[in-house]
């Protein structure tokens, strides 16, 4: 929709005036970015080819477009390297972190909001705190006390994780929702007989959904791209996510070699997220202003 | 679509809480307990119980599995002082902490700029055309997860079968046909921040994108027609006036090169030629799982968050003594 009209359609065409200089600026500000689009776009493009290639073609010229195409790399890539596995554990880690996250995540939120009550600016700060720290200043401990709940090298456990770190984000973000919403619903709500269950699920968190939307994208994404808590205390590679799968099979590969089912593993890490970020690519480049603008 | 434009938050109507005493149902008791109390279970046990624990342990001489687990006191960090592995990892650190956010910087606020100020308009200054396609398709790094976005790249640097080494050999630069990016001690740490700056620049691109549509079109009229040239504009009209976002970015920035541990996992999990890729996380990951030494690896931990702490102290400082907020002020001013 955009790709065609000019970004700034506000401003008021004037007087012609140094238009040749406009023009000039114009080329080579495409072609400045026209440069960095071919820069992101090769490497990938290229690791597309690649998918479709032998391991013998891969070694041999990486410029050659693939002879034939080895969709057999796919399957390789998807039963033998695990991928499959690996993709499914994902989906169910992070499907469960994300409604979990969300729900508490609102919880938390709301009440800091709207509730006085002592020690309610303790709680925000140290959720702030929370967001600031280095995990890595935490994991050491972290794998000690999911040792002694019994939960590591679990999913359950890696799932509790996810949620206690991503925790923080959702309730500052939300936080600041919250507190916009309109007194006098909530007293309405109240007059009309609703209880503080029913007033917080029927009629402020409906109200908080273009918020949540919002965050809901941000722990997506970072979740599906968390690397180290799963490194740390998901070692069991029954129960791998893609992220330290893929990290894994590029170790191995290195001697073991199919350089094709590699490059085909990227490509499925890659393909759904970039169905995802086509679809909603406006959604959550709106998104990203607000969450870096606040 | 739509949806989004109502969660721009239009400084509508901000009431305080009421404060009307509340009688205690058990609607009310069963509300605060579960929607209060459960988060906070789960932040107090798996966020702050592990960083007030790293404090304790990091003074310890604990090697895990042993029961026996002695208070050392500020040994751990007199010999991570003295480690020269661990000071080349700092070193390292703080050198990505400078390089990567000031390239990633003035690369994304330079194709901000292009496209929101780089538009052929007759004098008048407007955005680019299809400035929507390029915003999209440099944006895409960001979605994509860093560990691939690591294992591409360190497939494009293999020597001899990686497109880089193969393309440049084309264009006649022969020396290059089997150099090893990562494997040579001059190019990893360049190459690598290359990577993370690859990553990173879409998103700050449209960080800046929106930072500087926000500001009044009126300014930059009035400083056309005081005759400033857009090269001009950009620098001391738009910079100043971003300057806060700009900040952001910077810390934000800092903070994951301060980390880097996914980025340096996927190019060179061993740390590189010469340890020069080498990164705090990677050797305390090493310290604490591989060797087993849990109280010297959340010294490093310790160390690795006051180095970030003291990062983000600087960068405040900084903007703030260079006259950050008042410059902005006295701009929209005029």
């Amino acid at each position: 929709m955009t790709t065609t009209t000019a970004e700034r359609p506000g401003l008021v065409a004037r007087v012609p005036q140094g238009a040749k200089e406009g023009r000039g600026v114009a080329a080579t500000a495409h072609f400045a970015l026209i440069l960095w689009s071919l820069l992101v776009i090769l490497p990938l493009l290229w690791t597309v080819l690649s998918s479709f290639k032998s391991t013998q073609e891969v070694l041999g010229n990486p410029l050659a477009l693939p002879g034939k195409l080895h969709f057999e790399n796919y399957v390789n890539a998807w039963t033998t390297a695990g991928i499959g596995r690996y993709f499914v554990n994902t989906v169910v880690v992070v499907g469960t972190a994300l409604v979990l996250v969300m729900v508490l995540g609102a919880m938390c939120a709301y009440v800091l909001a709207r509730f006085t009550f002592p020690g309610n600016r303790l709680i925000y700060y140290s959720m702030l705190a929370g967001l600031t720290f280095p995990v890595f200043l935490a994991i050491v401990p972290l794998f000690f006390v999911l040792k002694n709940l019994s939960l590591l090298n679990t999913l359950p456990g890696l799932i509790v994780t996810y949620v206690a770190f991503a925790l923080p984000f959702t309730v500052f973000f939300l936080h600041s929702f919250f507190k916009q919403l309109p007194g006098e619903i909530y007293e309405a709500a109240q007059i009309d007989g609703a209880g503080e269950w029913r007033t917080f699920f029927s009629v402020m968190l409906p109200m908080a959904r273009p918020g949540m939307a919002s965050v809901a994208i941000f722990n997506f994404l970072g979740l599906w791209n968390q690397f180290l808590l799963p490194v740390a205390l998901n070692t069991d590679s029954n129960n791998y996510v893609l992220s330290q799968g893929m990290a894994s099979f590029a170790s191995q590969a290195g001697y073991a070699v199919d350089f094709g089912a590699l490059f085909a593993a990227v490509v499925i890490t890659v393909a759904p997220v970039l169905v995802v970020y086509i679809i909603f690519q406006r959604q959550l480049q709106v998104s990203v202003t607000q969450g870096g603008v606040k | 679509m739509t949806v989004t434009h109502e969660a721009v938050p239009g400084g509508g109507p901000k009431r305080s809480v009421p404060r009307r005493r509340r009688p205690l149902t058990f609607d009310r008791v069963s509300f605060m307990v579960v929607f209060l109390g459960l988060p906070l279970a789960v932040f107090v046990i798996f966020v702050v119980s592990p960083f007030a624990q790293a404090l304790w342990y990091s003074m310890t001489d604990w090697s895990g599995f042993s029961s026996g687990m002695n208070f050392v006191g500020f040994d751990n960090y007199v010999k991570l002082f003295h480690d020269d592995i661990f000071l080349k990892a700092v070193r390292n650190n703080v050198l990505l902490a400078i390089v990567v956010p000031i390239v990633t910087i003035v690369l994304s606020l330079t194709l901000a700029t292009l496209v929101t100020i780089g538009g052929s308009g007759t004098g008048t200054i407007r955005g680019l055309r299809n400035a929507g396609f390029y915003r999209i398709i440099s944006f895409f790094p960001y979605v994509i997860p860093a560990i691939v976005i690591g294992l591409i790249w360190a497939q494009v640097f293999t020597p001899s079968s990686g497109i880089l080494d193969a393309a440049l050999s084309k264009i006649g630069l022969e020396q290059f046909k089997d150099y090893a990016w990562l494997g040579e001690a001059k190019t990893a740490m360049p190459a690598s921040m290359f990577v993370m700056i690859w990553g990173a620049v879409g998103f700050y691109m449209v960080l800046f994108i929106a930072a500087i549509r926000g500001i009044d079109p009126e300014v930059f009229e009035a400083a056309r027609i005081d005759g400033a040239g857009r090269f001009r504009t950009a620098i001391s009209l738009t910079v100043p006036l971003i300057r806060d976002n700009v900040q952001t970015a910077y810390i934000y920035l800092g903070i994951a090169a301060l980390d880097a541990f996914v980025y340096m996992q996927a190019l060179n999990p061993g740390g590189g030629p010469q340890n020069s890729t080498l990164v705090m996380p990677q050797q305390l990951f090493t310290t604490a799982f591989s060797k087993g030494q849990f109280g010297y690896s959340t010294a490093m931990g310790v160390v690795l968050a006051a180095v970030t702490m003291l990062f983000a102290l600087v960068v405040f400082t900084v903007n703030a003594l260079t006259g950050g907020r008042d410059q902005r002020k006295a701009k929209v001013g005029r």
